[in-house]
């Protein structure tokens, strides 16, 4: 029985939350820097880190005053180590160690990704090992299978743009503002199927592999060569989403098919795209396959899943206090680690 | 009183324990490295001044301006341990913990700040207090703000890459210069410990760094 305290700032969202081993998800607390980094046409780094360092304790405070606890409840501390942006990683292992320190209990340093792709195990029903996780999102698009916690293999990822860079870069080219996915979506609601097309990169490649690069010089030569009208911006708008979300899906199916499993989790920002869902909904109920969600609150970046994914790594804790970051980290790195 | 004090601006990763009057301090250089090095030299100081964690009254960090990384790495680990202990925090500019160290009465202190300009201020002990002659800023040699009066003594990573153009800009004013110095944390024990005296410490969460340059990116609109 112990209560964590989760701390994530490996980007643009700083997330503070408590977890407790038999209580669950107590609360958690979430400060989002869009506003501030809309300005500039997408994040930027230094101004990241400001803000997270301005947010992080009275987000900490917020979420004890939620969950009616003391910082002397805490049992250990497990913050985001990587991957992610090096100064907005610093401001988050910084003040988990020298509160853990201070504290006199253990951190737990977390793969963000890990956070992510055990993150539909906060919602009911949750998912039983093993299982195939899509892991989308601006900056991951990845198929892996998960037999169990820290027990990951990569079944196929993207060579180059993430699903989410691909709408927010798509966005952009519609004059949408950043970062422009979700009102690329919104958009795309009033669009007319199939009245412009869009290629399906890499649907055929008999891997698991993505590609998302192309796309976009597909987008801005659709944009440049029809009307400028809001009708033809929804058309295209519904031809881009239609486009990634039929990769995914497609790529999704066959990583289920050739594992063998019978689960497909969707995690990641992209996850709260509502033609993704309904496509793998109803892929699901022909093929008789489940198809889990993280609640949309932890679709996008957040403290609960450092929470939940330290709580599931307690026997790795540290009394250190080394916070050294890795702004860039392969999951399987951390395999056969717990 | 003890007053625990961290300063990560620069290469150097220094800390320093005001213990009723003795200073206990530690300096490394650290590089890139202040992350994996500061907590453990804590650790290590408190040990060797045995003095608790729990003996601690207040916590000051070097808030810049210097490293934006390094200013934060001290600004975290001040919020940590504040929060945690239940204490507050004063941030010490980096500027004036040059100054205090300098064992002058006029100090010119001045930092490297890359792209060709300078993190600058001056300073005048008066009556054991020092006061502002010109505030922190950001300016390039050229056009740094004048000094009033002679006999500066001139401090810190600035006259290092730009002492020729700064001694040209007050000319005749500067009588010695230390490009060496750096701000450390014995110094930023000491100035803190009059701003816990003078009731002037923040709250945990207030321990933010100064960074004096906030011009870091282009807005879309003015692209």
């Amino acid at each position: 029985m112990a209560l964590i305290l989760g701390i994530e700032s490996s980007c643009d969202e700083t997330g503070i939350a408590l977890y407790h081993t038999e209580r669950g998800l107590l609360a958690h607390t979430l400060h989002s820097q869009i506003a501030l980094h809309n300005e500039y046409g997408g994040v930027v780094p230094e101004l990241a880190s400001r803000d997270h360092v301005r947010h992080i304790s009275p987000l900490i405070r917020a979420a004890l005053s939620k969950a009616n606890c003391t910082l002397p409840d805490i049992d250990a501390i497990a913050y985001t180590q990587g991957p992610g942006l090096g100064g907005a990683l610093l401001v988050g292992a910084s003040v988990a160690n020298a509160l853990a320190y201070a504290l006199g209990i253990p951190t737990i340093p977390v793969h963000h990704l890990e956070g992510h792709l055990l993150s539909p195990l906060l919602s009911t029903p949750a998912p039983e090992f093993p299982f195939v996780a899509l892991l989308v999102s601006g900056g991951h698009t990845q198929l892996m299978r998960v037999d169990s916690v820290g027990q990951y293999s990569l079944l196929g990822e993207t060579l180059d743009d993430a699903a989410g860079e691909a709408f927010d870069k798509s966005a952009k080219l519609l004059g949408l503002d950043y970062p422009g996915g979700a009102l690329l979506s919104r958009l795309a609601q009033r669009g007319t199927p199939g009245r412009i097309k869009l290629p399906r990169p890499m649907l055929h490649s008999g891997d698991f592999d993505f590609s998302f690069s192309g796309l976009k010089t597909a987008v801005l030569l659709a944009v440049q060569q029809n009307d400028t009208d809001e009708q033809t911006r929804a058309d295209i708008a519904h031809a881009v989403q239609s486009a990634i979300v039929d990769v995914l899906a497609s790529k999704a199916l066959s990583a289920l098919k050739h594992s063998g499993l019978k689960q497909l989790v969707v995690a990641g920002g992209v996850g709260a795209n509502q033609q993704l869902r309904a496509q793998l909904n109803q892929a699901a109920q022909q093929r008789n396959f489940k198809v889990f969600y993280p609640d949309l609150e932890f679709c996008t970046d957040n403290g609960a899943m450092i929470a939940f994914a330290g709580a599931a790594r307690l026997q790795h804790a540290r009394r250190d206090y080394r916070f050294d970051i890795k702004p860039r980290w392969d999951l399987q790195q951390i395999n056969h680690a717990s | 009183m003890n007053i625990l004090a961290l300063e990560t601006s620069t290469e150097y990763c220094s800390v320093a324990l005001w213990r009723n009057g003795v200073v206990h301090a530690r300096c490394e250089l650290a590089g890139q490295k202040h992350s994996e090095m500061l907590m453990g030299m804590v650790d290590a100081l408190l040990h060797e001044a045995d003095c608790g964690l729990h003996e601690v009254d207040g916590i000051a960090f070097g808030k810049g301006p210097g490293s934006f990384t390094g200013v934060r790495i001290a600004s975290g680990v001040a919020q940590g341990l504040a929060l945690g202990l239940q204490r507050e925090i004063v941030g010490v500019c980096t500027l004036l913990a040059l100054a205090q160290a300098s064992g002058k009465q006029r100090v010119l202190a001045v930092l490297d700040a890359r792209m060709s300009e300078l993190y600058l201020a001056a300073y005048e002990l008066r009556e054991g207090e020092w006061q502002e002659s010109i505030a922190p800023c950001l300016c390039n040699a050229e056009h740094a703000p004048m000094l009033v009066g002679a006999g500066w003594h001139g401090v810190g990573s600035g006259f290092a890459v730009a002492g020729e153009a700064l001694q040209t800009r007050y000319a005749g004013l500067l009588d010695s210069v230390d490009a060496g110095a750096v701000p450390q944390a014995a110094a930023v024990a000491a100035l803190a410990v009059t701003e816990f005296a003078g009731g002037r410490a923040l709250d945990a969460a207030q321990a933010l760094p100064l960074y004096l340059r906030d011009k870091v990116a282009l807005k879309t609109c003015e692209r």
